[in-house]
């Protein structure tokens, strides 16, 4: 594979510093992939497609044959980040996570930052997000956010952005857990060579987190995940970390409320759940307070988690504060709360219901990206320089209409990463998605959703829109000092799918003699033999 | 567990189970008509009628077929026609679709395995094979269903979803060796002058081949008999196909959900199950043949279909207005 002729062009490349000057933290990686062999890097390439497909790592494809599965387009070739620059985004995530949550328990309490002027109420109130229904509430531990997919960008000069804090229903977790499982199978020597911080304890960390919400004392706490059912495009995510976890996944139709209690339909009559991890929107919880059309969620489910009788997570309620109108105020927040100057920052945002903000935008709309302030998935989002006359004169009209509707945001130049394109390997744009959990304390999963735009140029990285992902590996605090690669060798390369049960042999195969070889001197005894 | 979740693995052994079985019958009358007569055709549409379903066959493929291409066209018909709710690819791609609603209460291994094998199935890879080696192909059906049942016994936990598992393995068992044991035997003795002829016992032989039983059946009663095959098929209660045994093991499985006693019941699905496997139990296979074969077999059928409605209103479809099956 052809990696020394990489050009990182005028981007902020995250592997190369420029042509075939690999960054220090991707040195050693880049070298190793160099011994490879003509066209080895392809062939772990489609053995790891394979891999998706018969572990069944799959999303389902909305407005198509009922049942089209897609695996999630995914690049072999590592994101890798440095100890150091981890180090900081996860104080940066616990920083704006513990604001986030201050601010969602004042909006449903007291308002305090309304009354003291740093927010105008209206925002608040015209925010489709907030829900009146949760107002007063106060969910267990006074958490409201405990399940965060942050998104993060770099642009042109290195420095990161927080693009969007995602803190109603992120998903993407269980394909960083399933990456991270095929990357050992296909490149166990550099993964083993390497040792990337571990994130497959998400599973348990979230078990735990999801166990401390339920209220009730004496017995463990029971468990579910609400899922829309299996059609939804992130079924396999549901029903993954429900398998994971080892609790029920749930559907709207298992579930009912009786007595002021929610319970499931079990084959031993009806039991109790507790704590409820919702993968459904807020508006589809419960028919009788929010959208009586929904078929999704349970009737009275509402009362149920009022009176105290379950937990939801996250707690409803918690999209007000994923509105881009009040993203913008996110460093107020922080200040707000926590008297601290905000870490991550965010991306400048114009705020298109302040009139001279307006202005601005309406002005330059071609060098901006606009954004409606409601929308997730990619969709509700304009490129400014790429899109064509027509549509910008069509969103300008839009932006008129209904200017609290309306951010706009300065065009970052993102960063790229290559990624395997036929025979070469080809610069792209990503993100970095990393999850945070909420509950005795914060934790930030080290690592996360790296996120690729396949389509040359394309700044779109979302997965409806053509994106795919890659292993994000957070270097070790402290890296063993590693200079000369590794040769991989073909005699070396292992059967990605011919095995299919073992989930990186060769790391488990080391932690093994490693931790269980018998101490000298302990005679175990001989295998019978005939 | 939930009842949906029960449901789902219920269902998924089913067709697993199913699949295997369509497996196992094409398979054989594919043996049988290369050593038939001079009517290749009289092999097939038995097949299409052991599963019930001639109408649509012959509404998809017409009747004026000619009876050499009828062979192949049954074989498209029963492996890959997915307008056919019971063709091998159908029953695969429902045990997975079911499988997929309930992995958490698989091994990993288990799902994998099922998720491989549909996706195998959907390949031109399996068609060309298929077409050009019948044989192998429908082995490695077999033995993609041996596969599963055999992930599931070193790997599934001994609870609930392991007894839903093998109720709907077992009652699937019954219902399919009682579907090809009806049709055949309808075919296998047409007039009594056939009795006792070579091609006769040809075509016995492949019976049993068809349930994996020949080996098990010589050992057992030695000269092949159309009674003494009957009365194995039915009655055993030691091969693994035979309805006595599979309904024996159906009712164990009930009575494990429960914890009832053997001998007493608890509900509607325990009930009919006893009753049809005393049925079984306490009749002898002079009995069986003078009520009438066919009509014996079309009454045990129907006896299945109320276990599985009592399994249904047992477990799946709870009664909320009874009190006493909420636990707070």
């Amino acid at each position: 594979m052809k990696l020394d002729g990489y050009n990182p062009g005028d981007f902020y490349d995250e592997v190369f510093e420029s042509i075939g000057k690999p960054r220090p933290s991707a040195d050693f990686l880049v070298q190793t992939l160099a011994t490879m062999a003509d066209g080895e890097l392809n062939r772990r390439q489609l053995a790891a497609e394979k891999a998706f497909l018969d572990l069944g790592i799959t999303f389902n494809v909305y407005n198509s044959n009922a049942g089209l599965e897609r695996i999630f387009p995914f690049d072999i070739l590592p994101r890798i980040v440095e100890a150091k620059e981890w180090e900081f985004i996860e104080k940066g995530l616990r920083q704006r996570i513990h604001a986030l949550n201050l601010f969602l328990d004042d909006i449903y309490h007291d308002q305090r930052i309304v009354r003291d002027g740093i927010i105008p109420l209206e925002l608040i109130r015209s925010a489709k997000g907030y829900l009146k229904a949760c107002q007063g509430l106060n969910p267990p531990w006074g958490v409201w956010c405990h399940i965060t997919g942050t998104d993060l960008v770099k642009d042109a000069d290195g420095k990161l952005y927080v693009l969007e804090d995602n803190i109603r229903c992120p998903s993407g977790v269980s394909y960083v857990i399933g990456n991270r499982q095929v990357m050992k199978r296909t490149f166990p020597q550099i993964f083993g060579a390497i040792n990337p911080r571990p994130v497959e304890d998400y599973p348990s960390r979230l078990l735990d987190m999801l166990q401390f919400m339920g209220q009730r004392s004496g017995e463990p706490p029971c468990v579910a995940i609400l899922t829309p059912g299996v059609f939804n495009s992130a079924y396999f995510e549901h029903s993954f970390l429900a398998q994971q976890m080892g609790v029920e996944l749930v559907t709207g139709g298992d579930l009912l409320v009786r007595d002021g209690y929610l319970f499931m339909r079990t084959t031993r009559g009806f039991k109790r759940v507790d704590v409820l991890y919702r993968r459904i929107d807020d508006d589809f919880l419960d028919p009788r307070t929010f959208r009586s059309d929904s078929l999704l969620g349970v009737p009275g489910l509402m009362d149920v988690y009022r009176a105290g009788k379950v937990a939801i997570c996250n707690a409803p309620g918690t999209g007000v504060a994923d509105d881009k109108v009040i993203y913008a105020y996110v460093p107020k927040i922080v200040e707000y709360y926590l008297g601290e100057e905000i870490l991550l920052p965010n991306v400048d945002t114009y705020m298109c219901w302040v009139p001279e903000e307006r202005q601005y935008v309406l002005e330059h709309m071609s060098e901006l990206v606009i954004k409606t302030a409601n929308d997730s998935g990619g969709y509700g989002v304009l490129i400014g320089p790429h899109s064509t006359k027509a549509v910008l004169a069509e969103w300008a009209d839009r932006i008129k209409d209904n200017p609290r509707n309306f951010i706009a945001q300065r065009t970052l130049s993102l960063s790229r990463s290559p990624v395997i394109v036929g025979e070469e390997c080809e610069g792209r744009h990503v993100d970095l998605r990393p999850f945070v959990l909420y509950g005795r304390d914060i934790y930030v999963m080290p690592g996360g959703l790296t996120r690729v735009a396949l389509k040359k140029g394309s700044l779109v990285v979302n997965s409806s829109q053509g994106g795919g992902s890659k292993d994000t590996w957070v270097l070790p605090t402290e890296p063993e000092s590693q200079s000369a690669p590794i040769v991989v060798s073909e005699t070396q390369i292992q059967s990605l799918n011919g095995q299919s049960q073992s989930q990186g042999p060769v790391t488990a195969v080391a932690g093994m003699a490693a931790n269980q070889a018998p101490e000298a001197g302990v005679v175990i005894k001989a295998v019978p033999t005939c | 567990m939930l009842s949906r979740v029960a449901d789902s693995i219920y269902w998924m052994a089913r067709y697993i189970e199913r699949a295997e079985n369509v497996a196992r019958y094409v398979d054989v009358s594919l043996e049988a008509s290369l050593d038939g007569p001079n009517n290749p055709g009289k092999q097939w549409m038995p097949l299409v009628a052991a599963a019930g379903d001639q109408v649509l066959f012959l509404e998809k493929y017409g009747e004026g077929m000619a009876a050499r291409d009828r062979g192949a066209a049954i074989m498209r018909f029963l492996a890959f026609d997915q307008d056919y709710p019971n063709s091998i690819v159908s029953c695969v791609t429902k045990a997975r679709e079911n499988a997929r609603q309930v992995r958490g209460s698989l091994a990993l291994e288990a799902w994998e395995h099922l998720n491989k094998f549909y996706h195998y199935l959907n390949s031109s890879e399996a068609r060309r094979r298929a077409a050009e080696s019948p044989h192998d192909f429908f082995t490695e059906i077999r033995t993609a269903s041996y596969m599963f049942e055999g992930i599931v016994e070193s790997t599934m936990s001994r609870g609930e979803e392991y007894h839903f598992l093998k109720l709907g393995r077992y009652l699937e068992r019954a219902d399919q060796t009682s579907r090809i044991l009806d049709v055949k035997y309808f075919i296998l003795l047409p007039t009594p002058a056939d009795v006792g002829s070579v091609v006769d016992d040809l075509l016995w032989a492949a019976l049993l081949h068809s349930v994996s039983g020949y080996e098990m059946f010589r050992r057992r009663h030695g000269r092949i008999v159309p009674e003494k095959v009957v009365d194995f098929l039915v009655l055993d209660r030691e091969f693994p196909r035979a309805i006595l045994y599979c309904l024996e093991h159906a009712e164990e499985c009930l009575l494990s959900l429960s914890g009832t006693p053997m001998g007493s019941f608890r509900n509607n699905a325990e009930k009919t199950v006893a009753r049809l496997r005393a049925n079984l139990a306490y009749t002898n296979v002079e009995e069986v043949i003078n009520q009438g074969l066919h009509e014996f077999l079309d009454d045990l059928q129907t006896g299945l279909g109320q276990v599985g409605e009592g399994i249904f209103e047992t477990f799946f479809a709870l009664d909320t207005q009874s009190q006493h099956q909420f636990q707070q």
